[in-house]
This record gives structure tokens, sequence and C-alpha cells, in this order.
């Protein structure tokens, strides 16, 4: 990937994301986290991940921001008119966003990949669904038996009486 | 290089017009099919005056030149309240993932134009027909922005029905794609495509729907849900919500929005040509020409082939616009609570059902 390229989309990314947190009115606010994770898809898609990309933009763009939406437009939220006390939530977010940060550098910086393009058959289907079903078949199954099993607590707690 | 990006600009410039006039030409359809249904005469008056005589072209007049002109010239209304930058971002939003969707749509096999090959198809991409998903779910945000930013109660209620609706009837689609894929065993719709070629027994040709007829049903019923048209039309439903999510659009935006709705069903029919109805295949032609099962076989330039396809697709794809149109005009809407569960309680657990079902017949016939 092209340095412009990846330059545009950061930047885009960044405005994007603090849309999220600037902006007073919610559905502002979900729409800009639209955006950044339409970037971000973007940005899968220029570093080969083609399948990533395109799940990301399924699965997170368009449909769990659109439920974010759906909530925000059911329950009519409007904008939040209590001033918050500037110093403190941008000083938590500060701190822990400079964890993050340290954090993040550390463990890139002792994982040793090198820069360099990708390998042909980076980020295709078949290359994926190998490591997801083959490979790495049994924490796969796993996980998905997590996601069944918040789904189930999910709709325990929403029905009013169980048979 | 350059060569190759002026190769898709064409391939682009092409299929976007073909798409929009095609768009509008089925405005046309839509009025007179149902002045047919209803026993009416439909759109007749406005014409060209010419000779003394008025020229209608059978209402296309109307519908190609006076409907538009009306629109374009019209005033366009921000109510008070409403989110400026929003409300005139949502019809634009509401088009784009539509017209985008045609990028890998093949409408031809191969054209070699001196030592040239070149694929009738804008874009191949390896993540082929989740590219098509991607752009559908996508497609949600122009009606749930039309329906907040509107300010408006109508709107709102439209946008919400809305969002809800398509995000049930995606899992049905995604689901009758998933058996498709594994039907063909690819998820590039050109190849798709070209494996509908084959013939079964040396006469039928093997097109998706012989394989996949319930997969069928279910894409051209969630594609419709999908593009919400009669009988999934709740988020515009006009006796409840007036004209939900659009209420308060007009002028060239609503224009928009109407044209974003036809748009999406020559898309639905272009795809369940694609995959159900062997896209731009002509039973018994091939590259270099007609191959019949009795042994007749007719050599044919490949120019002539690749118009034969072209004209294949274009049909296969007028025929569900029509039909499309049709089913409007034929069903009443459902209720909000029969829409939900024919969603999650009738197409979800059948799609599921053929997706474990192609996946156990393609085990055993690969493993015997």
């Amino acid at each position: 990937m092209t340095l412009p390229i990846f330059a545009l989309l950061a930047l885009l990314i960044v405005v994007f994301a603090l849309g999220v947190i600037l902006a007073r009115n919610p559905v502002r606010s979900a729409l800009s986290l639209v955006m950044t994770l339409f970037f971000l898809a973007l940005l899968y898609l220029f570093l080969d991940a083609h399948l990533v990309g395109a799940l990301q933009i399924i699965v997170y763009t368009g449909a769990i921001m659109v439920l974010f939406l759906f909530v925000i437009m059911l329950l009519n939220l409007q904008a939040d008119p209590e001033e918050r006390s500037a110093v403190t939530t941008l000083g938590t977010a500060g701190t822990l966003c400079a964890a993050f940060v340290a954090l993040l550098v550390y463990m890139v910086g002792n994982t040793g990949i090198a820069a360099g393009p990708a390998s042909a058959n980076f980020g295709t289907i078949q290359t994926v669904a190998e490591a997801l079903f083959i490979r790495l078949m049994l924490p796969f199954e796993i996980t998905s038996v997590l996601m069944l099993v918040a789904i189930i607590g999910a709709v325990v707690l929403a029905k009013r009486t169980i048979q | 290089m350059w060569v190759e990006i002026g190769i898709a600009t064409i391939k682009a410039l092409v299929v976007l017009l073909t798409v929009l006039p095609l768009a509008g030409a089925l405005g046309w359809v839509e009025r007179k099919g149902s002045a047919l249904i209803q026993d009416r005469i439909g759109a007749n008056r406005a014409g060209i005056p010419l000779f003394g005589m008025n020229i209608t072209l059978q209402g296309l007049v109307n519908t190609l030149m006076a409907d538009p002109l009306k629109l374009l010239t019209k005033e366009d209304v921000t109510p008070r309240g409403a989110d400026r930058f929003l409300h005139a971002l949502a019809p634009v939003v509401n088009l784009f993932p539509a017209l985008v969707t045609f990028a890998i749509v093949p409408f031809g096999d191969v054209l070699f134009i001196g030592d040239r090959e070149i694929n009738l198809q804008i874009a191949q991409l390896d993540v082929g027909i989740l590219y098509v998903l991607a752009m559908v779910s996508l497609g949600v945000y122009g009606v749930v922005l039309g329906g907040w930013a509107s300010n408006n109660r109508w709107s709102l209620l439209g946008g919400i029905r809305g969002s809800a609706q398509m995000i049930s009837y995606e899992v049905a689609m995604g689901l009758s794609v998933v058996a498709m894929i594994l039907t063909y065993g690819t998820v590039e719709l050109q190849s798709m495509t070209r494996q509908q070629g084959h013939l079964i027994g040396g006469w039928v040709p093997a097109w998706g729907i012989l394989y996949q007829p319930v997969a069928f049903i279910l894409f051209l019923t969630a594609g419709i849900a999908e593009s919400k048209r009669v009988p999934f039309d709740l988020p515009e439903s006009e006796s409840e919500l007036v004209a939900g999510f659009f209420t308060e659009y007009s002028g060239s935006k609503h224009m928009l929005f109407f044209m974003t709705d036809f748009v999406e069903i020559i898309f639905v029919a272009a795809m369940v040509s694609t995959l159900f109805f062997g896209g731009w295949q002509v039973p018994y032609l091939f590259r270099d020409g007609f191959h019949f099962p009795w042994g007749t076989a007719i050599a044919l330039p490949n120019l002539v082939v690749a118009i034969l396809e072209l004209l294949s697709f274009t049909v296969k794809m007028l025929f569900f616009c029509w039909f499309q149109i049709m089913l409007r005009w034929t069903l009443p809407r459902f209720r909000y609570d029969q829409l939900m569960r024919l969603g999650w309680k009738g197409m979800l657990p059948i799609a599921l059902a053929n997706v474990l079902v192609t996946a156990v017949v393609i085990l055993l016939v690969q493993g015997a």
C-alpha cells in the first residue's frame, strides 16, 4: 500500500473517530462511527485483506451499526444537554489512551514482523477458511458456542414470562 | 495500464448509461402496468405538440420528460427543525450502494478486440458476491437517515421500520447466497455464470434454479423485501405513513428516492438472472457458436456471440423487472407482525435447512 493512500485513510479514520466523541447528537455520533468503520474496511482492502474488508462492512458497518441507530431512534435520544467537566473526561480518556498506545507499541515492537509485500494468496477466502476451519477449528467452535450462550442469555433476559 | 483504465471506464459508463435510463423506463412500465391491472388507461396526456398532433408515445413522454422536468423545477423544501446536512445527504446515500453493486454483475463472457481479451464485467473481485452483500447492507442508511433527519414522526417511523425490515431479510438473503456458494464452489459471479453453461445429460442447461429452487424463492423474496416494495413496502406505506421515510422530500431529492427504487428493481432482477437463470448464458451457445445436442453446429464470430449473450442477459433481467412490477400491483401489503414472522420464523429456518441439505448432498456426491 502506498503511503499517500494510507495517510488519507488514516486521517479520515481519525477525523471520524473524533466525530464520534465530539458530536453532541447521538445519531451524528453513531454515523461518525459508521464512517470510521467503513474507512477501516477500506484500509483492510488496501492491505490486501479483501475478505476481512468485506466482512468488516457486512458485519460492523451494515449490521451492528444499523442496530445502534435503530435503538437510538427507537428511544428517540436527543442531544445531551448536560455539560460534562472536560478536564476529568479528557484526563481519564487521555490516560487510558496513553496506556493503550504504550501497550500497542510494546507488542508490535516485539512481534518481529517485517514490513513487506503480502504473499500472493494472503487474505483470500481459501486462506482464511483454512485457518478458521482446519487449523483453528476448536477455538472457532468454542467461540460460536460462547456467542450462542450470549444470545440465549439475551433472549431469557428479554422475555417477560418463560413457560 | 492506461488502456486497462480506459476499458474499465468504458465498461462502467456503458453499465451506468444502461441502468439509469432503464430505471426511468421502468417508471413508465410501472404506470402503464398498474393501469393495465386496474383496468385504466394510464398516463396518456402529456405530449409534444408536432404538426398539430400530440405525440405522447403511449405515455412515455409523460414519464420520461414531463415527470422529471416537474420534479427538477419544483421547490426543494427542507422542513424546520430538520438536520439540514443529513437531510440533503440521505437521498445520495440511498442511491450510491444500489448503483455501485452493478460493478460485479457479469453481462457477457469475453470479448476479443485484437489480441486483447475483455471480461464483460466491470470488476472481477476475489470477494465476489460478498461485495454485493456488503453494499446491500449499506443500503439501509439512506432510509434511516432520511427518516431521522426529516424531524417528522411519519418519517421516523418509516426509518425505524425500514432498518428493522432490511436487517431481518438480509439474514435470509445471505443464507440463500451461502447455498449458492456451496453449489458453485466459488464466490465469483463470472465463474458462477460460466458453470451454468454446462449441460445436464447433454440436453438441459445447468442453470442455478434446477439445483437450488428453494434458494431462488428465498433470494427473490428477500431481494424484494430489501428493495422495500409491495408487499414489503411498510417503510413507506402511503396509507398510514404518508410516504414514510421520504415524506419530507420534494423536488429532485424526491426523484432520487424514486430512482433508487427502480435501480434496486433492476439490481434484484440482474442478480436473480445471474445466480439462478444462467446470467448471460444462451442454451447451447458456446464461445465458438451454437452446438446443439442433436449434432448441428453453427460457428459464430466472437462479436456475435458476445451480442447474443448481452441480449440473453437483458431479456432475463427485463423479465424479472416486469415480474416485480406485476407483483407490486397484485399483492396487498403485509401487516408488520406478518412481515417479522415471515422473515424470522419462516424464511430463516428454511434458509438454514437449505444450507444444511445442500452441504450434506455435496458431501455425499463428492464422497461417492
